[in-house]
């Protein structure tokens, strides 16, 4: 039970409080990037879903049963870039292959994931606070979905923006960048919350 | 020392290795090929996305015209050499496309159409015209806040006085105007159009003309006076079906309210220079 406990805080630390755009600032450029329109913007936030899961697949046994048995833990990040472009690419190849409607639906995504920040960041944080493989995926499929709500709503307020009459010097990124602070700011109030959850 | 890095140097370079030999494995095992037709077309298209062709981009239609689905004179903004490029790869006759612009059919300026109200709203054509349809007192014609100015990829909309019109030297006649307008008041018309009809108001006759002074009011002397019943008056407005319409202007010499006039393309008010 007490393991579970922990599971569902760290799901949703990592949703709410740690969100790895509004509050840990990675991944940024699909999050002002596919941001536009809900439709993409939901299409990027799966795709960076799936990335982030299957990264922690591989990674976290690369860390522990490779790097850290060979001494080899100061190369983390190269080799994570490597596994985690080549099997973003990897995936895309299968997604084509086999299923070509998926492959439209979120196959434009995946070739701007391949490095992106974000996903490497979940797979070096899991290790980083310790977690075990359980509790890796776990946190990672809390932070995909984070990223997932960070895109919709900011989408959303997006959508507001444009319907709006933004004086002309705030127009295009200016407004676009304000309203991600906002957004953040209010992201950051939830911060404590999940502590005191099963207090 | 010399160790560290060497061992670091190894095992990036091998870790690389892997992936790439695993990689080239996968494409050659599960890879697709992309159809050559399709890059080559491509090619020869403008890539602008305008969507003029009626697919959702360049992307789309060269595939669907490496499947043979469709003609291969549907891009507007390519016009004849893209045609005839795609024609050659793909072995087939071309027919020469239509060089199409883009038509404002208004003529309800500020000096001929009357103010019903004061718009302080967005200013933007769909929100004006989602208040009682627009401040002008004609709902059928051009409300002049420039959504297609907005929307024009080569910039050939401008404003002038309060009605937006078509710099056809620059249109490429991609249709992304018609699609915007709320009013349709903007249609696609051959780029050797002599004479057209300036008007798009469906009211009755006294009702249209009240509106505005230079509205075609259904009075059906084209329609009689056309020598090759080219002209029909449909819902009290004037229309000319390009097809049989010549030129020869006797439709216009006979329009009692000057909404039929002869055009000569580009079609701006006197002395005005798009920037």
């Amino acid at each position: 039970m007490e393991g579970f406990k922990s599971l569902i805080v760290i799901l949703l630390s990592s949703v709410l409080v740690n969100n790895y755009v509004l509050s840990r600032f990675l991944g940024i450029c699909p999050f002002l990037g596919v941001s536009k329109k809900i439709n993409q913007a939901v299409g990027m936030g799966v795709s960076v879903t799936l990335v982030m899961l299957l990264a922690t697949v591989v990674t976290w046994p690369i860390q522990h049963l490779v790097l850290d048995n060979f001494g080899l833990g100061y190369l983390q990040t190269i080799v994570f870039i490597l596994v985690i472009a080549s099997l973003v690419q990897i995936l895309e190849i299968i997604l084509k292959k086999f299923s070509p409607a998926l492959h439209q639906g979120l196959g434009v995504y995946l070739p701007l994931i391949t490095t992106n920040c974000a996903v490497l960041g979940v797979a070096i944080n899991n290790i980083t606070d310790g977690y075990n493989f359980v509790e890796s995926l776990v946190s990672s499929l809390g932070c995909g979905l984070g990223f997932l709500l960070a895109m919709v709503l900011f989408s959303g307020l997006r959508s507001k923006i444009d319907e709006s009459e933004v004086p002309a010097n705030f127009r295009g990124v200016a407004i676009t960048l304000i309203a991600a602070s906002f957004i953040s700011l209010a992201f950051m109030g939830l911060a404590g919350i999940v502590d005191n959850l099963f207090a | 020392m010399l160790i560290d890095i060497l061992t670091a140097l190894v095992v990036v370079v091998l870790v690389g290795l892997f992936f790439g030999i695993l990689l080239a494995l996968f494409v050659h095992f599960f890879g697709i090929e992309e159809d050559e037709t399709v890059k080559r077309i491509r090619e020869v298209l403008p890539g602008i996305n305008c969507g003029a062709c009626g697919f959702k981009g360049c992307n789309d239609y060269s595939e669907a015209l490496a499947k043979g689905k469709c003609k291969p004179n549907l891009c507007i903004p390519g016009a004849e050499a893209t045609a005839t490029a795609i024609g050659e790869i793909l072995g087939v006759e071309v027919e020469e496309p239509v060089d199409l612009v883009a038509f404002v059919h208004c003529n309800g300026d500020c000096t001929a159409t009357v103010e019903k109200a004061v718009y302080e709203g967005i200013k933007t054509c769909k929100a004006a015209s989602a208040f009682y349809g627009g401040s002008k007192a004609c709902t059928y014609g051009c409300i002049g806040c420039g959504d297609c100015a907005e929307i024009c990829v080569s910039q050939a909309i401008c404003i002038a006085d309060g009605i937006a019109r078509v710099d056809t030297s620059r249109c490429v006649g991609c249709g992304l105007c018609v699609k915007e307008c709320p009013k349709q008041v903007i249609s696609l018309v051959p780029q050797e159009t002599k004479t057209a009809v300036y008007c798009n108001s469906k009211d009755k006759g006294a009702d249209a003309r009240k509106a505005c002074k230079n509205a075609c009011i259904g009075c059906k002397k084209c329609e009689k006076t056309c020598l090759e019943n080219a002209i029909t008056v449909i819902n009290n407005c004037a229309v000319i079906d390009y097809n049989k319409c010549t030129g020869c202007g006797v439709c216009a010499e006979n329009c009692p309210t000057q909404c039929l006039k002869k055009v000569f393309f580009p079609d701006l008010p006197e002395g005005f220079t798009m920037n």
